[in-house]
């Protein structure tokens, strides 16, 4: 079985990487999950954290505001509304993030308080992950 | 028939005219290209996006259950369009063929009896449709301070149109814009966004891959419908911008051209009565010559 599998990362603007990854670390809404060659198809919608990647190119980290990943034996493509590299996320993004996920708390029907609810602690994670 | 001066001043306008469309031209070209590499950049997103959504969709659309975004809300009485054009003018039948497309359009919902809502991005098409439209104008949307089109600008938009729907304000949204094919053909475009449509035989190749879904096909899919709109409105202003520019292109670089042969022409009218006032006075001092 082949060892690695092609990664595509992008974004609605442009195309963020494309190579051959080994490992992949998804940040599922239902939880993390990590794709490896062989895997079993599935789509996935993503939670705002960490997509974590290793690859021909290294270690790559990238920061998702959400999107959805589609995973086959061969192939993992991410499609992120917003996706930045790690290292050049600032502070001003996440807080924009975060007064984004509020007000939609706010705004949000009693049932559909959990899942605005979770985002919300998603992102103070993911605050908390960065510092 | 015009005095010399008048002439000299007359080339001298068209002169600057002509550089004026010029360096348009250029600009445009320089700008073109952006455009089409923004628009190039968005492509695989477009597709990866439809074609996991048209799986979905077409799994939903068969089970004939799914959220009022892909259904529809099952009347179609109410129409909104989504007229898209440019903030700016000077680019020759760009904004003019989106809107005669539009008003056909609007012509042909009325006289089926529907009624018509107008949302309007982009100056130019606002003020074309004014007169015949202005009371079904619902909303404008503002682009001319965007320097670079961003996927935000498409969010935007798509919130709005959405919150409508949500409102239910409209049962069927559609968005005008102008497809490009090359520098000399943009082609006005009309596009259903809600309720979803989806180009069939994308996901012809190879066999069906069967997949999991997290959380489930219905999450997923009331996820993605909301995206798809913002996704389709995207490449919608993306092709518009590349249509924009080359429409101003060639506009100006036809502008340039009849610039030039006004100046030729004008030139060969001035020659013409400089050698007749020259002739003139020749005659008028060999006639005094003789006369002595």
């Amino acid at each position: 079985m082949a060892d690695t599998m092609q990664f595509d990362l992008v974004s609605p603007e442009r195309m963020l990487a494309s190579y051959q990854a080994s490992e992949i670390r998804i940040p599922g809404v239902e939880g993390d999950m990590t794709a490896m060659p062989g895997h079993m198809p599935v789509i996935t919608t993503l939670r705002p954290g960490v997509l974590h990647v290793e690859g021909s190119e290294g270690t790559q980290e990238f920061v998702v505001s959400g999107g959805f990943a589609e995973i086959s034996a061969t192939a993992t493509s991410v499609l992120a509304e917003q996706a930045i590299p790690r290292a050049e996320v600032t502070r001003d993004f996440i807080d924009e993030l975060r007064r984004e996920a509020e007000a939609a708390h706010e705004a949000a029907e009693p049932h559909e308080k959990d899942a605005t609810a979770k985002a919300l602690s998603d992102l103070a994670q993911l605050a908390e992950d960065m510092v | 028939m015009p005095s010399l001066k008048d002439l000299k001043n007359r080339i001298d306008t068209v002169k600057s005219t002509r550089k004026i469309t010029k360096a348009m031209q250029m600009v445009a070209a320089a700008k073109l290209r952006r455009a089409q590499e923004a628009a190039e950049a968005a492509r695989p997103y477009a597709e990866r996006f439809n074609a996991v959504l048209g799986g979905l969709a077409a799994s939903a659309q068969e089970a004939g259950q799914g959220p009022k975004l892909l259904l529809g809300t099952g009347s179609d009485q109410v129409h909104l369009l989504v007229v898209m054009t440019a903030e700016r003018g000077l680019c020759g039948g760009f904004n003019s063929s989106i809107v005669k497309l539009a008003r056909t359009s609007i012509d042909e919902l009325e006289r089926a009896g529907k009624t018509v809502k107008i949302l309007t991005v982009g100056k130019k098409g606002r003020e074309q449709l004014k007169r015949d439209h202005e009371d079904k104008f619902v909303g404008h949307v503002d682009l001319s301070e965007v320097k670079r089109l961003g996927y935000a600008n498409a969010q935007d938009i798509a919130k709005d149109v959405l919150a409508r729907f949500e409102a239910e304000e409209f049962d069927v949204a559609k968005i005008f814009y102008s497809k490009f094919e090359s520098v000399i053909s943009q082609i006005p475009t009309e596009q259903q966004v809600i309720p979803a449509t989806f180009e069939e035989g994308e996901t012809a190749g190879g066999a069906p891959t069967f997949y999991d879904y997290e959380p489930s096909e219905e999450g997923i899919l009331a996820e993605l419908l909301p995206k798809a709109v913002a996704t389709q409105i995207f490449a919608g202003l993306l092709e518009n911008a590349a249509s924009e520019q080359g429409a101003r292109m060639s506009a100006m670089d036809n502008a340039t051209r009849n610039a030039g042969d006004m100046i030729d022409r004008l030139t060969i009218q001035y020659n013409r009565s400089r050698q007749a006032v020259i002739t003139n006075e020749l005659i008028e001092i060999i006639s005094g010559a003789e006369a002595l």
